[in-house]
């Protein structure tokens, strides 16, 4: 890298990268400190802290809204489909990428054009035929619909790490009695765990965060996500900043903390992930 | 024999699961939502093959082709506008942020932080302060001497689709940034080294070292960018609606593709599965396009 003798250099980076950081820090602490404000301090003191720590909003919100609920589900449509995710593509990934057989390049190609094609664009086929699995305003439908939508990119990372497994290996075991399903346990998945970890990392915040999905294909309120019930909040409560303010907060607040704890992981998995892509 | 036919069951084991779901949730639905545009319905079930029918409503009967043109010039806009903006400043801080300077680390998380979040989340909390009635944003360029940029942004057709693409890219910033640091860092350090050694300045080497190196990330960034920018439907629903608001200067084939195929939030006419797979199918034809001109321009000289 070319390094900056010059102090002053230095110092004009650090201001620039100061500013952008007010630019990313400053809506999400605007957010977090009106949710503790009273509807009349948040047009008196916009800016800074609440003159003190109002709870009201965040018991409102509760009140009216059902967010252990909505993170249940957030939760459990978000590990169940990158466990099948995981579990679907390596399986795939495996024989794209250690078996030769005649269409193996098709299929490959097959499932990777998944990537650059929005599964978006089959809503209405998918609708019809959640209601004819009647699956509709079922969260299966949302898993089915995710390990879908996470499959190309799955298969395509994975598919090029075993590729760099050596044969070594499995052909030892193989030597050994080893059959393939034990060659695929004992040997393939330990050695895919980085891959494994990248795939499950670009997949999260797609899923977690999707909202097309739920809006299409779910209605009872006891079984929102967290996107879909927070839309829901808002569009009947707009009027009442506080509580939208405290439930924007709540929304977004675990997924905030999950990633300042493992933000290191996330972006080096990210960079892995994506950068094939 | 045998052999072949263990390597066989174990093919077909292996990969049906995901071959089979794939198939029957993604292509399937794809292909017959092409099926269902060259179909009239009624109550979300096609009921009768109509040919070419909804096409030609789409692009001669207005309201619908203004729709169209509307919505396909929209997101044209908020891709350029949107594209802009996000790669030259992610580029910026990438080239700054690939050096080894102390807390640069802390930078790039802060800075990938937005990415994290929901859409619906960021665009009804921007909705929010923009709004005129709280007044945050106009008080603030009214304090720093920007008086004269006072006006309600989200409410004027002129400025409302730029104001969400800026928010956009201030969402998505997370992602280019990300790529562009892996590129850079996988640039061979001692081109670095031998370009500051001929005493190449800083914007002589992003110009001729960085930009021609990176071709391949930026490409991957734009058809991401793209994609994701033409079934865009989260933005707009939080900011301006369903509706597109203020008068469809914000509207897009997503919330276009929603009103019509759901009918809900305010459309003019009934739901039409019939003209939203149409619509679909129109999307699914410029991404299809695009996409292959991305593969013949950034990929020509690598094996798929």
């Amino acid at each position: 890298m070319l390094k900056f003798k010059n102090i002053s250099v230095r110092t004009i980076l650090y201001i620039f990268l100061l500013m952008h950081t007010v630019v990313v820090i400053y809506p999400i602490f605007l957010m977090t400190t009106t949710a503790f404000k009273t509807n009349k301090e948040i047009f008196t003191n916009p800016y800074g802290f609440p003159s003190k720590f109002n709870y009201g909003n965040f018991v409102k919100v509760f009140d009216v809204s059902r967010y252990d609920l909505y993170f249940r589900n957030s939760f459990i449509v978000t590990v169940s489909s990158i466990v099948l995710i995981l579990f679907l593509s390596s399986l795939a990934a495996y024989i794209l990428a250690k078996y030769k057989f005649i269409g193996n390049k098709f299929i490959y190609l097959y499932f990777l054009a998944g990537i650059m094609i929005p599964i978006k664009l089959g809503t209405i086929n998918i609708v019809q035929i959640m209601n004819w699995l009647h699956l509709f305003d079922n969260l299966f439908s949302l898993i089915i619909i995710y390990t879908v939508m996470g499959l190309p990119i799955g298969i395509f990372i994975l598919t090029d790490f075993i590729k760099m497994i050596s044969e070594e290996l499995s052909n030892a075991a193989r030597i050994d009695g080893c059959s393939d399903y034990g060659i695929f346990l004992r040997i393939i998945i330990p050695l895919l765990k980085p891959a494994l970890a990248a795939v499950a990392i670009v997949n999260i915040l797609p899923i977690w965060n999707d909202f097309w999905f739920p809006l299409i294909l779910i209605r009872s309120d006891n079984l929102k996500t967290v996107p879909l019930a927070t839309a829901t909040l808002f569009g009947q409560y707009e009027t009442q900043w506080g509580m939208v303010f405290a439930a924007l907060t709540i929304a977004s607040l675990p997924l905030i903390i999950f990633y300042l704890i493992i933000s290191k992981q996330f972006i080096k998995g990210l960079s892995e992930g994506s950068f094939k892509g | 024999m045998k052999e072949n036919k263990r390597l066989r069951s174990i093919i077909i084991i292996f990969l049906a699961p995901a071959f089979i779901l794939y198939t029957w949730f993604l292509v399937i639905p794809i292909l017959n939502s092409i099926r269902l545009s060259f179909y009239k319905s009624e109550l979300f079930k096609a009921v009768k093959f109509v040919g070419l029918a909804n096409y030609i409503k789409l692009f001669t009967q207005p309201p619908f082709n203004e729709r169209l043109l509307g919505a396909f010039l929209n997101n044209l806009k908020f891709f350029i506008i949107l594209g802009i903006v996000q790669n030259v400043i992610a580029l910026i801080l990438a080239i700054i942020l690939t050096r080894k300077y102390r807390g640069f680390e802390f930078f790039r998380t802060i800075y990938f932080f937005p990415t994290t979040l929901s859409v619906v989340i960021v665009g009804f909390l921007f909705n929010l302060m923009l709004n005129p009635t709280w007044g945050l944003l106009d008080k603030i360029l009214r304090a720093i001497g920007l008086g004269f940029l006072v006006k309600p942004w989200l409410g004027v057709p002129l400025t409302a689709l730029p104001m969400i693409a800026i928010i956009g890219a201030w969402q998505y910033i997370g992602i280019p940034l990300i790529l562009f640091t892996a590129g850079i860092n996988g640039i061979n350090k001692e081109i670095f080294e031998a370009a500051r050694v001929d005493g190449v300045s800083p914007i002589g080497l992003t110009k001729h070292i960085i930009l021609p190196l990176l071709k391949p990330v930026i490409g991957i960034v734009l058809i991401l960018t793209f994609i994701g920018n033409f079934t865009q439907f989260d933005f707009i629903y939080a900011m301006a609606t369903t509706l597109g608001n203020p008068n469809y200067s914000t509207d897009v084939f997503g919330t276009f593709f929603y009103r019509t195929t759901f009918g809900r939030g305010g459309g003019a006419f009934n739901p039409d599965i019939g003209l939203g797979a149409a619509i679909a199918t129109i999307m699914f034809l410029i991404i299809i396009i695009v996409v292959f001109i991305w593969l013949l321009a950034f990929k020509r000289k690598e094996e798929v």
